[in-house]
């Protein structure tokens, strides 16, 4: 087993294990699921419109080149200086130099899924540097020391008691006297503003890139991605590639879409449509916009034409939601930036099948991510060819025998059922040590009660029950 | 600038290389047409857009004032009157400035921030005036650029954001807030463009929607009819 198998098995069956825990964010993705419900019913055709979404996303992919072409020219033409990263160091190294170059000391960030990626936060950490998470959710885990439990609710799994005793602690004595959300909320917009009129270079992701007027497109709901990129000098933006629309019209449909499928709301608080830095004669904004386009993996998933459409991810974060897999094992087991089905699609394009094979595996495949995503991607087909493409690149010999052996008895009737009556006997001897040490299925019978093997096998009861006129169908079947 | 270790060529030959197969099963890529047949539908009328418009502005917690051209000066007067703004910020020499006036407040106390300013200064102000490029019936939303409503800070640093349009600037949809972008400002787009829907909010605690986690707590727009 690979190490973070291990880890991620660890996790699960610990968090499993935790009822009120899971019985507290059960309640919270009931919450989001009546909301999606009347969002989606604002739409005129919420199904094509899906279809719609999918279009816009697969146009820009398949004709990348030419999209991300214009996409440059046209933001280089106001100014924007762009970096192009093939991986997570590269892209950090680039970040570190600019904040260096400004000789930066506070830095405010607001969400970016892309910045988790690279682990940009702990790098400038690391280096002595004071990164501020703006978004209320970041800001928590931030204090917490840990990652967002949800990509887009990152502090989805706290209650309102954790929240206060960690405002007590670590912002000081005036922050943390109530637990009222309305109050911690104060609390922390009181810690941070200061910080966006002290800091030098505010960072942010991207959800959107625009390639018909070269521009950026960045959502929240708190007004801290407008502030972050308002008053500091320098502003930096990190985006992967696959964040490219053809045109303004596909950011149209896209961003109720966005809002919809992330949360229930019509339309995300602030949409933030950046295309350069301060332009003559406007009145403030950073003197310079540095973006940073990151591969990290992404070009390989486009050349894998079975798979592209994973990269029409808005990161809405809706499949995370609808996964009882992730309402069993919450979001920090998954050990990745993405969780849930999007996460155990992409993640082991991103950083390797070999180590994280076992996610496509953690699936019941039941399919409500494909359902519910809002540009339509294959997911749990995608989970599929992930454990496909994992078992052609480590045949398992063992495996592959027995279910040969299994072909071979099944295809001789007699055989079969003799074997059948043998099994339940060879069961019935066993079931003493069911679930013990020397069980080898132990994993699954510690916790299982097995059923009583059934006195009839199936086809004793069909061979009574036979309808009249299948008769002839039935010789066929004993050939 | 130095710019070393750019991955530029190495990316866009990878890009090349790995769209050679392009998907066969793709639906067409669709328009501005299509998509409004798909989208929250939006009424033609004028009188329907602004119905639409306070409807959302209720759900999101803006408060909306239609006034007619004679008295929206007073319903500004008593909205200062009621907040006790003691400060005051705005841009440029239109209705912005004429909302600030009406405000009462001395004219000693209000920013001007067109050509530049302190932003500790607008962040102590009570209030900002803007006015705005458009409003959208469609999401409530108010549409704002960086070139023609007073920069980027001034409608999100106070904590009272206060926007003056006429009812000629109610688009019905994010399609038709899209296309008066590109039409005015398409030959030199300015650096920032925005939609502002609602007052800050945040829903990270326990998904209890909070107001003004960051930018303004309130958001008050005054649509003059004509
Ligand atoms: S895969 Fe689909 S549902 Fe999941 S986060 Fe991405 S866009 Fe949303």
């Amino acid at each position: 087993m690979s190490k973070p198998a291990a880890a991620f098995q660890a996790a699960a069956s610990a968090y499993v294990g935790e009822r009120e825990t899971r019985a507290f964010l059960r309640q919270s993705l009931a919450g989001y699921l009546a909301q999606r419900r009347t969002g989606e019913e604002r739409f005129q055709d919420w199904e094509e419109a899906r279809v719609a979404a999918s279009a816009a996303k697969g146009e820009a992919l398949d004709y990348l080149d030419r999209y991300l072409a214009d996409f440059l020219t046209r933001i280089e033409k106001r100014g924007t200086r762009v970096f192009f990263a093939r991986d997570a160091a590269r892209a950090r190294e680039r970040v570190v130099e600019i904040v260096r170059e400004h000789d930066a000391k506070c830095i405010v960030k607001s969400k970016s899924m892309t910045g988790e990626e690279i682990d940009l936060s702990e790098t400038l950490e690391h280096l002595g540097y004071e990164v501020v998470e703006t978004d209320l959710g970041e800001y928590i885990v931030q204090l917490r020391g840990e990652r967002p439990f949800h990509i887009v609710a990152p502090a989805m799994h706290l209650r309102r008691e954790e929240i206060r005793e960690l405002f007590a602690g670590k912002i000081g004595p005036e922050a943390g006297r109530s637990a009222e959300p309305e109050a911690l909320t104060m609390d922390a917009r009181r810690a941070i503003r200061r910080k966006y009129l002290e800091a030098d270079i505010g960072i942010s992701g991207v959800n959107f890139a625009v390639a018909e007027t070269g521009q950026i497109c960045v959502c929240t709901n708190e007004g801290n991605g407008r502030l972050s990129t308002s008053l500091p000098r320098v502003h930096i933006a990190v985006m992967g590639l696959e964040k490219l629309v053809p045109n303004l019209d596909d950011l149209a449909l896209l961003l109720p879409m966005l809002a919809t499928a992330g949360t229930g709301q019509h339309l995300t608080g602030y949409t933030t449509i950046i295309g350069g830095p301060r332009q003559p004669g406007e009145a403030d904004g950073p003197e310079e916009f540095h973006l940073i386009i990151l591969d990290n993996g992404r070009t390989a998933l486009l050349a894998d034409d079975e798979q592209r459409d994973a990269l029409h991810c808005i990161r809405c974060g809706a499949c995370i939601y609808m996964c009882p897999i992730f309402k069993n094992i919450g979001g920090h087991s998954y050990g990745t930036t993405y969780m849930g089905p999007i996460g155990s699609v992409i993640t082991p394009h991103l950083r390797g099948l070999e180590e994280w094979r076992h996610l496509p595996s953690s699936s019941s495949l039941c399919g409500a991510c494909t359902e519910t995503c809002p540009v339509r991607i294959d997911l749990h087909h995608h989970l599929l060819h992930n454990r496909r493409n994992a078992a052609a690149a480590h045949p398992a010999p063992l495996e592959k025998l027995a279910l040969r052996a299994y072909g071979w008895l099944a295809g001789r009737p007699a055989l079969f059922s003799l074997a059948g009556k043998l099994g339940k006997l060879a069961l019935r001897a066993f079931s003493p040590l069911l679930g013990t040490a020397l069980d080898p299925a132990r994993g699954w019978t510690r916790c299982r009660a097995l059923p009583e093997p059934p006195r009839q096998s199936f086809r004793e009861w069909w061979k009574t029950h036979e309808p009249e006129p299948a008769s002839e169908r039935d010789d066929d079947d004993e050939e | 600038m130095s710019a070393p270790n750019d991955d530029r060529d190495l990316i866009f030959r990878r890009i090349r290389e790995a769209i050679r197969i392009r998907r066969e099963n793709l639906p067409d890529h669709g328009d501005a047409e299509r998509y409004r047949q798909l989208l929250p539908p939006v009424r033609a009328s004028l009188q329907a857009r602004i119905e639409l418009f306070r409807e959302w502005s209720d759900k999101l917690n803006t408060r909306f004032i239609a006034a007619n051209p004679s008295d929206w000066r007073a319903e500004i007067a008593s909205l200062a009157a009621a907040e006790g703004w003691k400060s005051s910020a705005f841009h440029g020499t239109g209705l912005a400035r004429e909302a600030t006036e009406a405000a009462g407040l001395p004219a000693a106390t209000a920013l001007d921030t067109t050509r530049g300013y302190d932003p500790e200064r607008l962040e102590a102000c009570d209030v900002g005036f803007t006015d705005c490029e458009a409003l959208v019936a469609q999401t409530g939303s108010v549409l704002l650029t960086s070139r023609g409503n007073g920069g980027r800070a001034l409608s999100v640093l106070p904590p009272h954001h206060v926007v003056i349009a006429t009812a000629g600037q109610m688009v019905p949809d994010l399609l038709a807030a899209m296309a008066l972008i590109r039409e005015r400002h398409g030959a030199a787009l300015p650096s920032l463009v925005t939609l502002h829907t609602g007052p800050s909010r945040t829903g990270d605690i326990e998904r209890q929607i909070v107001l003004g986690a960051h930018g303004p707590k309130k958001l008050t727009v005054i649509l003059i009819l004509d």
